[in-house]
């Protein structure tokens, strides 16, 4: 029998420092809830705001596969390995912080916020070397379907983790329907709504709600409205 | 275990900085670093250390030699994995290591 659980959109802890709005679905810095600790190897679902031209500062991170997907704006990228880039919506961006990496993320522009999702797993092994990358999607390819974006394959579709993990984005019309099989037994699914609203095995889900769902091997989904999708594949038991 | 006395491992010395500064933000929160298994073996003599936070940089063997020394230095001493090298899990991870410690 398939568990799950319901983490609605009003529910998430918000970080609000002026030039950031951070809506937090797991503990995340201040926001501490026992109850909302991690989805198996998902640990930072931070669905964030930054003002035009502000941004993280330099700081450091180890230890963790960290992804940020562009909804709005753009996001200027720049890591103490050397790496400057500008990330925009249709991209993804990973970093591997392993050993220990520093990086700034600012909003390039000074006239528009920038809205990201920063997403945050486990790694399988700790102390590896730090890395980056970032790889553009093909828009087309998640029309009414479920595109991979990530994966713990190099050279597969979207962009590889230290992670069992797999992602997969999907923009559908109003009463579309899919379904989405498992990679990996012992597996969960977190579905976070993008925008509009769906209904995932029955439930209905509206725009930033969460929903995990584990001990089964499949889902189905049916756009309710024109909506958006973000699937996230993890392994539900892990040391970490 | 009310308030936590932290013993931060950490290879990465400005993670390690990083990390110190961020504890003693919080009141009532001490912490010394270290960067090596030896060095943390000393500070434990002379520290009443009551939790050990493994940061970048520490393999598994040097982990497993310090899970298996300190208890005898510091009965009931507590060990916990950081991720993430800064603020982001940093408290979540010390507060869910003393509820545990409490029982609670």
């Amino acid at each position: 029998m398939a568990q799950t659980i319901l983490h609605k959109a009003s529910t998430r802890g918000l970080a609000d420092l002026g030039w950031l709005k951070s809506y937090q679905s797991f503990s995340f810095s201040e926001y501490y809830n026992p109850e909302r600790i991690r989805f198996g190897a998902l640990r930072v679902l931070n669905d964030d705001t930054v003002s035009g031209g502000k941004g993280f500062g330099d700081h450091p991170h180890d230890n963790m596969e960290i992804i940020s997907i562009p909804l709005e704006g753009e996001l200027e990228h720049r890591d103490s390995m050397n790496n400057s880039a500008v990330i925009s919506p249709g991209e993804i961006q990973v970093m591997s912080a392993g050993t220990g990496i520093y990086h700034t993320e600012y909003n390039k522009n000074a006239g528009q916020p920038v809205k990201f999702l920063q997403i945050w797993l486990f790694p399988n092994k700790r102390n590896v070397a730090p890395r980056y990358d970032q790889v553009k999607l093909n828009n087309e390819d998640s029309h009414n379907r479920l595109q991979q974006i990530l994966s713990p394959n190099p050279g597969d579709e979207g962009v590889w983790v230290h992670q069992d993990a797999w992602f997969h984005k999907g923009s559908f019309d109003k009463d579309v329907s899919t379904s989405y099989t498992f990679k990996k037994e012992g597996d969960g699914v977190y579905v976070f709504v993008l925008e509009g609203d769906v209904e995932v095995n029955g439930q209905t889900l509206n725009r930033r709600d969460g929903f995990g769902i584990w001990d089964t091997d499949k889902l189905s989904l049916k756009a309710l409205t024109d909506a958006e999708v973000l699937l996230i594949e993890v392994p539900m038991n892990t040391n970490k | 275990m009310k308030n936590p006395e932290i013993l931060v491992i950490c290879k990465h010395p400005d993670i390690l900085a990083t990390i110190l500064r961020l504890i003693h933000k919080k009141e009532g929160w001490t912490a010394t670093g270290a960067a090596s298994v030896k060095e943390a073996e000393e500070l434990c003599t002379t520290t009443a250390v009551n939790l050990v936070l493994f940061g970048a940089g520490v393999d598994e063997n040097e982990e497993q030699q310090l899970r298996n020394s300190l208890p005898a230095l510091r009965p009931g001493i507590a060990f916990v994995q950081h991720y993430g090298g800064g603020s982001g899990l940093l408290y979540a991870e010390i507060l869910q290591t003393l509820m545990d410690a409490n029982g609670s």
